[in-house]
This record gives structure tokens, sequence and C-alpha cells, in this order.
């Protein structure tokens, strides 16, 4: 193995923990981006409204703004609430029994791990890019293929399982293929709520050994290599699914 | 006296202001082939997808095997299935083929055909799989069976989706116009195989501009217009003695 004056061990937890934050940041993203493509999709007002909020307002925010906002502001929200609440169950607790000593039902102060916060700020962020992208897919989903499911006696949700899913994907994904990878890069925004990525740790270890060009570089290549090895996974899933039109 | 496969009472249905049927009666029993006629506009594909409920009717009834497809009022959208189950179930009965093929393009042709069967009807994937040869087979497509329907010609696709058709053993089969985007020089091979279906005993009804399968094949024709059966018979009488003039009018152009 190589030497990184005695980091390569941490170096190597960090990266593990960079492409852990990203693949579980994806499984989130698609997630909330197929609810929120269906969302805009739908006859209802009220739930294309809140998807439009939803994509409008994270894609017109930095993602670094966005993380700050949601790993600081999250903190004093939930700990707010947690607070009110407290209060509030005393008060009606004291209503019924006047002698009723204070008591924390809630934990007066809940730490929000900066690994959960990591990876719902960004899947969060990426669910609006990626709902776009399903959207465009969904629409260009051939109106009769849906139509023949229906008259074979599908019900909606063999519909979409069945027919729409598997079509759809092969039109998102180029798009998710991007989306991936811009996603997999922003995770480098996580060090700074203070998750031991790897780009915190290639911060602090060239604090104390004063060789940031090593450190830093090596965070580069580790990313290259992430991004290439999915580049490549891309590409052979992309020629899979479109064989099938020709 | 057993209930006729399908009956149709009084179909109307309307998009928006448009009233594209106007009261239609119809009535399928056991091995009839019925050939729906009408210039373009005259409603004779509406009526043969709200049969199986790909448009919801907006008045009047429709049996399968006696069968009432029952319907509720919604006060937005007027006329709806009361019941999507039953729906669901009647149409998983009724087997369509398309204008323009629809077979799903992701699947093989072999998995296109086991799909209703094993996924809507339940039935276990190799009984399936083996009816499904035997289907191809029966339709030329056997040595197809792993190809993708964009591999295949439009004749061969619609030869496919009749496989896929007759795969959940239809109670009535609806073709809306199976030969309309074909190149002509494979219309052949798809009315035969119909002929082939029609003769065997199968339950059809069938949207179509060829004239000779609705006067040779079917034994009842239906000619439409603006909404209305305008005339309806058997096809050696009404093409022998016409009496709607519309009729001898749109035979005389087609012909």
């Amino acid at each position: 193995m190589f030497s990184l004056y005695g980091y390569q061990d941490i170096f190597l937890e960090g990266a593990w923990l960079t492409l852990q934050v990203a693949l579980l940041s994806l499984v989130l993203a698609v997630f909330l981006g197929l609810i929120a493509a269906l969302a805009k999709l739908s006859h209802s007002i009220i739930l294309t409204s809140i998807a439009t909020l939803y994509t409008t307002i994270i894609r017109g925010i930095p993602d670094l703004i966005l993380m700050l906002i949601i790993f600081f502001g999250g903190q004093v929200l939930i700990n707010d609430t947690s607070y009110n609440l407290n209060e509030w169950f005393n008060e009606v607790v004291t209503g019924y029994y006047p002698d009723h000593e204070w008591t924390a039902y809630l934990p007066d102060y809940i730490d929000i791990s900066p690994y959960i916060a990591g990876i719902v700020t960004i899947g969060f962020i990426f669910g609006a890019y990626m709902a776009e992208t399903f959207r465009g897919a969904i629409l260009s989903v051939d109106k009769g293929q849906l139509e023949a499911a229906t008259a074979y006696g599908m019900n909606k949700y063999k519909r979409f399982s069945r027919v729409m899913f598997p079509q759809m994907m092969r039109h998102a994904l180029p798009g998710l293929g991007n989306n991936w990878l811009v996603l997999l890069k922003t995770t480098a925004l996580v060090s700074i709520i203070g998750l031991q990525d790897m780009v915190k740790i290639a911060g602090d270890a060239s604090g104390s050994t004063q060789k940031p060009f090593t450190f830093y570089l090596v965070v580069a290549l580790i990313f290259l290599f992430y991004t290439a090895v999915s580049t490549t996974v891309l590409k052979w899933a992309e020629r899979k699914y479109s064989i099938q039109t020709r | 006296m057993t209930a006729p496969t399908l009956s149709i009472r009084n179909l109307h249905k309307s998009f928006a202001d448009n009233q594209v049927l106007k009261g239609i009666d119809l009535e399928a029993h056991q091995g009839d082939v019925i050939s729906i006629l009408g210039a373009s506009g005259s409603g004779k594909s509406t009526l043969l997808r709200c049969v199986n409920l790909l448009e919801t009717p907006t008045s009047g009834d429709i049996l399968v095997n006696g069968e009432l497809i029952k319907m509720k009022m919604d006060k937005k959208r007027g006329a709806i299935p009361a019941s999507i189950k039953q729906v669901e179930r009647i149409r998983s009965r009724l087997a369509m083929v398309f204008q323009s093929f629809n077979l799903w393009s992701h699947l093989s042709v072999i998995e296109n055909v086991i799909e209703a069967p094993v996924h809507v009807l339940g039935v276990p994937k190799k009984e399936a799989i083996v009816k499904a040869e035997a289907l191809l087979q029966r339709v030329g497509l056997y040595e197809r069976k792993d190809y993708y329907p964009g591999q295949l010609s439009g004749g061969q696709q619609q030869r496919v989706a009749i496989a896929r058709a007759l795969a959940v053993e239809p109670e009535v089969m609806l073709f809306d116009e199976p030969t309309s985007a074909l190149d002509p020089e494979l219309v052949g091979e798809v009315l035969t195989v119909m002929r082939d279906l029609a003769e065997e005993g199968r339950t059809m009804l069938v949207v179509t501009h060829e004239m000779a399968f609705a006067r040779d094949v079917s034994n009842k024709v239906l000619f439409l217009h603006q909404g209305l059966v305008e005339e309806q018979g058997k096809p050696e009488d009404i093409f022998q003695n016409p009496t709607s003039e519309r009729f001898k009018q749109f035979i005389s152009t087609v012909y």
C-alpha cells in the first residue's frame, strides 16, 4: 500500500465514507425526484404547486448555502421545536396535576449527525434536479405503450412498474448519469459540516504536515477514479438499454 | 338461451361539446366476426375504445358475458366506472390489437406475449411460455421470439400483437384498424392470420378499411356515419343491396 505520512488508512476510510454519502444521497434523490416528477405531472393543483416550489427553490440556491441552512438551520429548528413542545406538554400536564414537576419529555438538545445531514441535504438538492430529468423521461414514453398496458387489464401500479418505469429509465439514463457525476463531486461540501470524509481529512492532514498539494492531489485522483468508473458503467447501461429499440 | 358475449346498448360518447357517438346498439354472440366500417370521424374507433373503457362512455350500457360494467356519476368528470377493479378484470378478458401495434418496446417478443398472462392473470411463467411459443409458432414468428419489437417489420409486429392478444384467451378480440399502419405488401400476412382466427370461431370486433375482409370474413357489418349506425346486416346482403345512400357512396369510393 502507498504511504501518506501515516494518513493512508484514515484516508481510505474517508474515501469510503464519501462513496457511501454519495450512494445513499443518490437513492434519496432518485426517490424524491420520482415523486416530485409524478407530482408535477399529476392533475392535482396542490401537488403540482408543491413540486414546482420545491424544484424552483432548490435549483435557485447554491448547494453550499442550502447545506449550511439545512444543517445549522435544521439544528436550530429541531431544537426549538423540541423545546417548545416540552414547554407545551408541561403546561398541559400542569393544568391537570398542579403539583407536577417540570419534565423533559423530549430531549433538550438533539445533535444532527453530519452523516445523516449530509445525505439528507444532498439527496434533497439532487431530488430537484432528478425531478426534471424524470419529468422529461416520463413525457417521452409513447402513450400507446401505456394504453396497451391499460387495455390488457394492468392496474396503475403495474402500469408504472412494468411499463412506465423501465421505459422512462431509458430516456432518463443520460440525465441521471450527469446528475450522479455532479452529485458525487458535491459530496466534497459535507466536509464543511464536519463529516470525516476524504476532503475533511485532506484538510486536516495538510494542515499538520504542510503538504496540501499531496493530499488534495490524492483527493482529486480518487474523485477522478470514481467518476471514471461511473462513466464506464453509465456507457454500458445506456448501450444495454438502447439495444432494444434497434 | 345464453347471454351475448358482448352487448352495447344506447352508447353515447361526447368529447366536450363534440358528440362522437349518438346512441349505438351492438350485440356480438360467440363466434361473431363484426366489421365496423365508416369514414374517418364517424366514431368507429371511439366505439371500439369504449368497449374496453379506454374511452369512458358518456352514457349507455356495456355488458360482457351478461355482466354489466357499472358506472357512477362524478361531479367533475361525469360518468366514470364505479369499480376500477371490475373494469380491469373485464379488460383482461378482452384483447385489443392496435393500429400502431403498441408492443412493449422494452420487452422481447416472447416477453410481450407472456406479460399479461403472467402479470395480470397470474398464469405460472413456465406454462405461459409454453403457450406463447405455440402461439408464435402459429403466427409464424417462433424464430423471432427473442427479438425486440424494434427489430421487426410492421407486419411481424402486428402478428406478435395478435399472439399477445390470443395469449389471454379473450372473450372478444378488438381490432382497431390493424392494417392501416402497414405497407401494402405487409397487409396480407396480417389479414391471413385474422381470417384464420375467424374460421376458428373467435369473437371479433374489427374496425377496418379492408372491404374484402369485411365482405368475405365477417358475418356482420356495421356502417357508422356521424356517430350513428347508418346501415347494418350480413355482408352479402348489404354489399349487394345497400339501403343507405351514404353506404352506397362509401363502398363506391373505397373500391
